[in-house]
């Protein structure tokens, strides 16, 4: 039994909110001095435990401001969990939002390779798949225009053509099969159960249940930053389901 | 040991990233690269019109003015722009950050070796203007083995740059006036480094403010470069020990600073 791809045992994730955003020395200081630095602890997430095994595909449900989102950006390794761990094993090709790593004044073709170098793959990598990542994000007629002159659709294409074409052993998804076209989409839910076959673990997040049956064997259920259920997708989109309706 | 696996693993990220800021920097301008080259020549014309008169000639003892001074201008003016440069990346970078772990550190480091690269080729410069005087004027620069040594300021000028870079960087996350207070820091320091002046003509009596200008790491790093091209002597060994500690001193507070703040930063940009 090989390693899971994913572990996270206890983790919550705290954030200080305070009352007004203090970012100048002046401030900080009269406030330290005036003892009116007040923070307001906030918990995102709260003593979640949950385990993904290589190869499995796990839905995150959960309604606006649950936690989905960071509990994503934590596994990401972008946020640090202010008590617990979160062990993963493998590449992790990280889809928050496509085409984050874009130089806006850099062109498709340049954003190619500094895309793959903020995931860790060398240039010769990058130019094995290149052709592949032009052809699927059918851009090849804008490769060389910069990117800022780039619709969004443009730049989620490309960001997902990179994404998927280096094979990356994790795809966190973060409801990003909602942009793009109705034939892009179908395309790139295509490509997504494709590496499925390769053995991909992918977390997927999104509100429609009918994607999370799609795409995913596994499911859980974030609420308010506590984790209410997880387990088999179908029962798991029943019981979302149920809430949904029951406003509950 | 982690580090430095981390490290490896992102080698081509940082590859990437100061290729960018290069490519990048001179894009859509005509001259394009040129520029890193022609914009030294003519401030270096300019600061030789207006302090030549005050500070050059043959009395200052300096060999040759034009040289003396460019080759504190390209020291000083690679500091701070690449000082400031790695202050701003940390949040100019914000949107990478946010949505992707890569280590941090790579962006201060990543601008700084790309001006690191930038002002190599506008030392062209200073090649140019050696030859040139050394065929064609009355003053030529004195040219012996010691300028093989010049590659050693030149490396401290680096790690200084790091350092001050690493500590900027952090600062400027969580305080914003800290770019402010830099820029008019600068402008300070232009004219507390010997750039286009010597401290001994200066005629400076009080012993105190005298060291306070030699505590400058850039007043040494600046007269170890120029005793190497442009005097022809071995270095005062002082400065090199002086620069390099100062160097090692604020690279190591750079990187404890911002090792301890960096899961922070994302909270603040």
């Amino acid at each position: 039994m090989s390693k899971p791809a994913i572990v996270v045992e206890n983790m919550s994730m705290m954030f200080n909110l305070n009352k007004e955003k203090v970012d100048n020395i002046k401030e900080y200081f009269i406030k330290l001095v005036t003892r009116k630095l007040h923070f307001t602890e906030f918990w995102a997430l709260q003593d979640i435990s949950f385990t993904v095994e290589k190869g499995e595909r796990v839905g995150v449900l959960g309604f606006n401001g649950a936690g989905k989102s960071t509990l994503l950006k934590v596994i990401a390794g972008v946020l640090k969990p202010s008590k617990g761990s979160v062990k993963v094993n493998g590449v992790i090709a990280p889809m928050l939002e496509l085409g984050a790593g874009f130089d806006m004044n850099y062109s498709g073709k340049e954003n190619i390779y500094l895309y793959g170098a903020t995931m860790g793959y060398s240039r010769k990598f990058i130019d094995e798949k290149y052709d592949e990542i032009v052809e699927f994000s059918e851009l090849k007629d804008f490769i060389e225009v910069p990117v800022k002159n780039y619709s969004s659709g443009m730049r989620a294409r490309l960001g997902f053509a990179i994404a998927t074409a280096v094979e990356p052993e994790i795809l966190i998804l973060d409801e990003v099969l909602s942009v793009g076209d109705a034939k892009f989409r179908q395309k790139s839910e295509a490509k997504i159960r494709s590496m499925f076959d390769k053995g991909t673990t992918v977390l997927f997040v999104s509100h429609s249940t009918q994607q999370v049956l799609n795409i995913c064997n596994k499911a859980i259920i974030l609420d308010h930053g506590k984790l209410i259920a997880q387990g088999d997708a179908k029962e798991i989109c029943a019981q979302y389901d149920r809430m949904v309706k029951g406003g509950k | 040991m982690k580090y430095l696996k981390n490290f490896y693993k992102y080698r081509y990220l940082l590859y990437e990233i100061v290729r960018k800021n290069i490519k990048l920097q001179y894009r859509n301008s005509v001259l394009g690269i040129f520029w890193t080259f022609l914009q030294p020549l003519l401030t270096t014309i300019i600061l030789v019109i207006v302090f030549g008169g005050v500070f050059g000639g043959k009395r200052s003892g300096v060999v040759n003015y034009p040289i003396y001074l460019l080759c504190g201008r390209l020291i000083f003016e690679f500091f701070t722009q690449s000082t400031k440069r790695a202050m701003r990346s940390i949040r100019n970078s914000a949107s990478v950050i946010k949505k992707v772990y890569v280590p941090k550190y790579i962006y201060p480091l990543s601008n700084i070796i790309a001006n690191f690269v930038t002002f190599l080729i506008s030392l062209t410069v200073l090649v140019c203007f050696m030859l040139y005087f050394y065929f064609f004027s009355n003053e030529p620069p004195h040219i012996t083995p010691y300028i093989l040594l010049s590659p050693i300021p030149i490396l401290i000028l680096l790690l200084v740059s790091i350092g001050v870079g690493l500590i900027l960087s952090t600062l400027e996350v969580f305080f914003k006036d800290v770019e402010y207070l830099y820029e008019v820091f600068c402008t300070l320091l232009f004219y507390l480094t010997p750039i286009f002046y010597q401290v001994e003509q200066l005629g400076i009596k009080n012993e105190i403010f005298k060291m306070a200008l030699m505590a400058n790491p850039l007043y040494s790093i600046t007269q170890m470069f120029r005793s190497c091209v442009l005097f022809g002597e071995m270095f005062n060994i002082n400065h090199l020990l002086y620069s390099l500690a100062f160097g090692i001193v604020t690279v190591v507070i750079g990187l404890v600073a911002f090792y301890k703040k960096q899961d922070k930063f994302i909270l603040h940009i």
